[in-house]
């Protein structure tokens, strides 16, 4: 791993695959791609049913499928990737501190930075479902995980609080393993999943939907055993008198997505409290400068295919930015303290200056010396030009100047030294 | 038979067109309410033949994960998804196993192939 990256890429979901793969087809020379889990994917990697890619592949596959076609384009491309490995802090100056047992603490230096840290669940908290806190509670994309990748069923008699995609989705699921889904409730008086979902996942198995309802409380001493459900006003208050008992052994939530900012609020990146997600302009740059979002970080979306097309505008412009900063600095020379120098004022010089006029340096010597003495300014051992005093101390400002006449040799060096020593 | 309109919602693609099939018996003689040339076709076929794509998972021995996502290679008669689903339960690969990879050749005798929906090497 390096020191210092063209574009770093945090979370390998759909939006930083996208960002990572787009980033280095456009020209960046370094990409990384860091991920807490062990393989790349993120989420796609749970979310077995098709769907995926109508839009964007004209194809309708697998998340499965569907990520494992740009992890292929990321190795062909040259992505480098850090596994298994958590982000502890990014800066505004784009450092970013991560951990892993592959690459212990590691400090990286991006150029540009995608954020692509996605989405996390709602849960029960969140949403204040009343009544006893027995096991059995569960965030629709837990319980997905348990069942696709992991292999465990969480229970046998579900209802579902939610009528979103993973809601939904969950529903066929379970039914498919065998599990037998009582209901599923919906506060809003309209579904917030697709239709499509509403037809193949809970229509085809004839899984009940109740609209305006939701859960009143949850019963249960260790396991759930049943869960209230009451019809609401268009308030969300529950009516008294429409309380059912729906015995179930396992309640699922799916009940939105919170943009996952913790990291992007530590770089000083603003966040629009109506998505929760960063302000962006249309390349997907944050306010802070060379920090780019994409995906459910930004905002919720419910096509994965959308997702990618913003982690392709992120990465980008990412790697339109660290090229554009690349060569910026290959304008500059950085001007060195050397030998009996404290400070040399200013710190840059822009290459082309030199076309125009002399350009003066400034500085401070660390020691007197009495005595006649050299400003020397240097190319390594090359001298480029010097200039001879009666002495040099630290209560005098010692200047030199660069003339116009060593444009040719300032071209071709990234940095110089002054130094100031005895004749 | 008398002719009568259905509603048929398309999930061809996300976007859930509503259709109104006007038909006698199995025989369609109108569809409307579709936006592309799919909602005619889907709303033959969910009348004549109606057909899922299937997805689940098989188990995978030494693999990174316990299980393999899998899916149909093309839309299955639904009558026939619950008896997939229990055939799945039997089958048990070995990792590693490569994306596309079939794993139940011509399932059920409905000429479609089961395939693997991802990589899954050796743990």
């Amino acid at each position: 791993m390096k020191a210092k990256y063209d574009v770093v890429v945090i979370g390998s979901g759909p939006a930083g695959l996208a960002a990572a793969v787009e980033a280095k087809k456009t020209g960046a020379e370094d990409v990384l791609l860091i991920e807490r889990a062990t393989e790349l994917g993120g989420i796609l990697q749970q979310c077995i049913h098709n769907g995926f890619g109508v839009e964007i592949l004209k194809k309708d596959l697998p998340g499965p499928a569907y990520a494992q076609r740009f992890i292929d384009e990321a190795a062909q491309a040259g992505v480098e990737l850090l596994l298994d490995a958590m982000v502890l802090d990014v800066t505004p100056a784009k450092h970013v501190y991560a951990i892993s047992q592959w690459s212990g603490f590691a400090e990286i230096d991006a150029r540009a930075l995608v954020l692509a840290m996605g989405a996390r669940e709602r849960t029960r908290a969140q949403i204040r479902v009343p009544g006893a806190r027995p096991a059995g509670v569960y965030t629709a994309g837990m319980a997905q995980r348990f069942v696709n990748i992991e292999g465990y069923m969480p229970g046998n008699r579900f209802v579902i609080l939610g009528s979103g995609d993973i809601g939904m989705i969950m529903a066929r699921r379970l039914t498919l393993e065998g599990a037998k889904v009582e209901r599923v409730l919906e506060i809003m008086p309209f579904l917030t999943g697709l239709t499509r979902n509403y037809v193949q996942c809970l229509l085809d198995y004839d899984i009940p939907l109740q609209l305006s309802h939701t859960v009143n409380r949850i019963i249960g001493r260790s396991r759930v055993e049943a869960i209230e459900a009451v019809r609401v006003d268009e308030k969300w208050q529950p009516l008294a008198g429409t309380e059912e008992i729906i015995p179930c052994d396992t309640l699922l939530l799916s009940v939105g997505l919170i943009p996952e900012n913790e990291l992007s609020k530590k770089a000083g990146v603003l966040l629009d409290p109506v998505t929760n997600g960063p302000f962006v302009d249309e390349g997907m740059q944050t306010n802070v400068p060379g920090i780019f979002a994409a995906g459910n970080v930004v905002h919720i979306y419910d096509l994965v295919d959308w997702v990618t097309e913003a982690g392709f505008v992120a990465g980008r412009s990412a790697a339109k930015y660290a090229i554009a900063e690349r060569q910026w600095m290959a304008r500059q020379v950085k001007l060195r303290a050397g030998e009996n120098v404290r400070y040399v004022v200013p710190h840059v010089l822009e290459k082309e200056s030199l076309a125009q006029a002399d350009q003066k340096l400034q500085m401070r010597v660390i020691k007197p010396i009495e005595g006649n003495v050299w400003v020397q300014v240097m190319d390594g051992e090359n001298l480029i030009v010097r200039k001879g005093q009666r002495y040099a101390r630290p209560g005098e400002m010692v200047t030199v100047e660069i003339p116009q006449k060593a444009y040719a040799a300032v071209q071709k060096v990234d940095q110089l030294s002054v130094r100031v020593v005895a004749r | 038979m008398a002719e009568e309109t259905t509603k048929i919602i398309c999930i061809t693609c996300p976007m859930g067109c509503t259709l109104e099939v006007t038909h006698e018996g199995k025989t369609i003689s109108k569809v409307e309410g579709h936006t592309c040339k799919k909602g005619p076709e889907y709303a033959e076929a969910e009348l004549t033949d109606p057909r899922r794509m299937v997805t689940s998972t098989v188990k995978v021995k030494g693999g990174v994960h316990p299980l393999l996502p899998v899916f149909t290679a093309a839309p299955i008669p639904k009558p026939l998804i619950f008896d997939l689903v229990k055939l799945l339960r039997q089958v048990e690969l070995e990792a590693p196993v490569k994306v596309g990879q079939v794993v139940v050749h011509n399932v059920l005798d409905t000429g479609v192939d089961i395939l693997a929906s991802r990589d899954l090497l050796p743990s």
